[in-house]
């Protein structure tokens, strides 16, 4: 499995925070996915009614998630291809590694796919002899920088073209030093040229899946690159990647996911190419792949059906929810410290790797709604952050000074009098001790606060129920309590 | 919300002013805007006197129980005043009342009492405007304002027509969106001071989004959002005057601003 900093979030805050580069490559984003969406539904006026029937699909299937896995899987094996059910991380790369060992691979050409980041799939070819190539344009400026992706639809947003520039003089030092490498489109053309022989080159092709359609015994994939349908159909055996949760019952369910998924992500009203597998290649093929090969990845997810975090199941790996979010607006997708950032990785990372080694993670939000309002599948993300919370408090695992502050704000809430002659007698005190500038500069212990804030004072150094109980007209209910 | 389908109720209605914590110590100026507002309304106001946290920074941190100790004290207090109303001058904790039946999924008696005082509960602007039908606003401020919509009012509870609505009766002011308006203003109760580095560049958007607009004066309707705000924008040395939209509307707006002195 991918290695996690996810405990160590609040340092990779930091270092995010102050990643001047990361802040112009956000502040890129936040315009343009976010106005691309828009303008896309404001397009389709049926676009809430498409959420709702996206939702009952999901939430169909995920109720019936063994029938139409067991479906799927009888359909390919009809067709010829195989399915591989993992439960695991470790199980997932051995069953890969096994399968390029059978063909004598050496190289594996690999299209965007999250459950081979979630599994850690390059590290583990590598060390074993294979040599995965990333053929998706972000996958493989990333997998030159030695990074994770940051986003799940863009994995290199965080990387300026600049820095581009600089990873492919790195690498692709067979070329003229002197060459212009200023524009996107020539960055986009190198690493044409550089991947089109990989691709002729490669024994397995291994993609993700955005869905399975168990009908048809179908995965399908979707890109604006065509680089997926290349890294299928040359060499000569396909491996999907897909975690169990990917299914659909028929094609046209299909469809109502395409339609979703390609408005919230890039606002487009279809990807530009969206690749139906069906089994390997047909007597009468002209081509395609002599061997298909399904791996479906359970690792940790059917210990969330029936949880309070099934809901998160029904997600399609839009990034719309990490697109709008204020917090991953701010820090970028690498701080969060696994392969799942933003609203959709702050549920989903602590189910599958434990909410013991992600605890800052359902913490880092102001459960400002906007993920839950924009997602297409309507997932109650906020509602499931507070229950991950609850679960960390109720094991342990909120820190104590956090609790010890609660307890305290408890015992004084709850205490009508004193809470009555501590309020009193802060707004007093404070008022006093801010002066007549009418705010602190700074507050010991609340440095969090005033290192980039002024803190008012309490307006007039007295309590409303203080200065309102003295009003003669004042009309207080239950007052001897 | 079925709540405004109902015809407007008869008067006097008997309302309970939540004053929320934040108002309570920090800008009283806020309860008494909100009771002249409703009084204006037509409004017999009662002030609970058993009311202290709504529970919120409890529910948010994940402590049932706690958010159920101060729940329970809070209903009780609303259930004595015997009200036809309970409005807070908040979307945010009118936002935690209303989660309130959730707080007590376990306990069934309790859920019952908390999803009555739930229904009946009020964001202010929304109560005037949606369950009373009252727009009839007294109030003078010369400038221009800038009005930002908090996040649990604007997508819980569906506040954003109506203070606006409120405002266009408020001569001399013109009210200007921000160019963001959906995004939150990085307060967040505890988050503020747990992610501080994160708030506070959430915060420096948002300040600088209100300096663009070219407002003299930022409006809003919670204060824990306006506290965040205005210490950001104070920082950043500007000159922004920073109130909530009660005092506006209720024609307190020459009081110093939050955060200034006398
Ligand atoms: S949680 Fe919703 S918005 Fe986020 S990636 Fe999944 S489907 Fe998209």
């Amino acid at each position: 499995m991918q290695q996690s900093t996810s405990h160590l979030f609040h340092d990779n805050v930091r270092h995010a925070v102050n990643d001047d580069n990361l802040r112009v490559s956000l502040e890129t984003m936040k315009t343009g996915f976010r106005f691309k969406r828009l303008a896309a539904i404001d397009r389709l006026p049926e676009f809430e009614d498409l959420r709702e029937e996206g939702k009952a699909l999901k939430d169909h299937v995920l109720a019936h998630l063994d029938l139409y896995l067991e479906a799927f899987e009888k359909k390919v094996i009809e067709q010829g291809g195989m399915v591989h059910w993992c439960a695991n991380a470790a199980e997932a790369q051995q069953v890969v590694l096994d399968i390029c060992r059978s063909v004598g691979a050496r190289t594996v050409t690999k299209g965007k796919s999250m459950i081979s980041e979630e599994i850690g799939l390059n590290d583990y070819l590598e060390k074993n002899g294979v040599q995965p190539i990333e053929t998706d344009l972000g996958e493989y400026i990333i997998q030159l920088r030695h990074e994770a992706p940051s986003h799940i639809i863009a994995p290199a947003i965080h990387v300026r073209k600049e820095m581009v520039a600089d990873a492919f003089r790195a690498t692709h030092t067979h070329r003229p030093a002197d060459r212009d490498l200023s524009e996107p489109r020539s960055l986009l053309d190198e690493a044409r040229e550089e991947l089109r022989d990989k691709f002729l080159a490669a024994d397995v092709g291994i993609t993700g899946a955005n869905m399975l359609i168990a009908e048809t015994g179908t995965s399908v994939i979707v890109t604006n690159e065509g680089n997926g349908d290349l890294t299928q159909l040359l060499p000569k055996v396909h491996v999907v990647l897909a975690s169990l949760e990917k299914v659909v019952p028929t094609l046209n369910d299909a469809s109502t996911v395409l339609r979703l998924l390609a408005r919230s992500a890039t606002g487009q009203e279809a990807s530009t190419y969206v690749t139906f597998s069906s089994g390997p290649r047909r007597a009468d093929d002209l081509d395609g792949p002599e061997q298909y090969h399904v791996i479906l990845l359970d690792n940790g997810r059917s210990k969330m059906l029936g949880s309070e975090f099934q809901d998160m199941l029904r997600c399609i790996r839009c990034g719309a929810c990490m697109n709008h979010c204020p917090v991953y607006g701010a820090i970028g997708g690498h701080a969060y410290g696994w392969v799942y950032p933003g609203p959709m990785g702050s549920v989903l990372t602590p189910a599958l790797i434990g909410i013991e080694n992600a605890a800052p993670l359902p913490n880092a939000s102001t459960l400002c709604g906007r993920c839950e309002s924009v997602c297409p599948m309507k997932i109650p993300l906020p509602r499931m952050l507070r229950a991950w919370r609850e679960q960390e408090f109720e094991r342990h695992l909120t820190p104590p000074r956090a609790v010890w502050a609660l307890k305290v704000h408890t015992a004084l809430a709850s205490r009508l009098r004193l809470y009555r002659w501590a309020t009193r007698l802060g707004a007093w005190a404070l008022r006093i001790w801010g002066g007549r500038r009418g705010s602190f500069d700074h507050i010991p212990f609340a440095q969090d606060w005033t290192d980039s804030r002024t803190m008012a004072a309490p307006q007039y150094g007295r309590t409303f129920m203080d200065l309102y109980a003295n009003r003669p007209n004042a009309h207080i209910t239950n007052k001897e309590r | 919300m079925d709540q405004s389908e109902i015809s407007a109720p008869r008067p006097p209605v008997r309302v309970a002013l939540f004053i929320t914590c934040l108002a309570d110590m920090f800008r009283p100026a806020v309860g008494f805007a909100t009771v002249a507002l409703l009084e204006q309304a037509g409004c017999e106001v009662v002030v609970p006197q058993g009311q202290t946290c709504c529970g919120q920074p409890q529910w948010n941190s994940g402590d049932r129980r706690g958010a159920q100790k101060l729940a329970r004290a809070m209903i009780t207090a609303f259930e004595q005043a015997e009200v036809d109303y309970v409005v807070a001058p908040s979307g945010s904790c009118i936002g935690m009342v209303k989660d309130w039946p959730q707080v007590f999924s376990d306990d069934a008696a309790w859920q019952q009492r908390a999803t009555a005082i739930a229904e009946k509960s009020w964001e202010l602007t929304s109560f005037l405007v949606d369950r009373l039908g009252w727009t009839q606003v007294q109030a003078h401020l010369e400038g221009i304002a800038a009005y930002h919509d908090s996040c649990t009012g604007k997508r819980k509870l569906g506040v954003a027509a109506q203070p606006r609505a409120l405002l266009a009766g408020v001569a001399g002011l013109e009210v200007r969106d921000l160019s963001a308006p959906e995004e939150c203003c990085g307060f967040g109760g505890t988050f503020c001071v747990k992610y501080g580095d994160i708030s506070s560049r959430m915060v420096t958007d948002k300040a600088k989004d209100i300096i663009a607009t070219g407002a003299d004066t930022l409006l809003a309707g919670d204060v824990g959002c306006l506290l965040n705000m205005q210490g950001r924008l104070r920082r950043l040395g500007s000159p922004i005057k920073v109130r909530h939209v009660a005092e506006v509307l209720a024609n307190m707006g020459d009081q110093p601003a939050i955060g200034e002195g006398e």
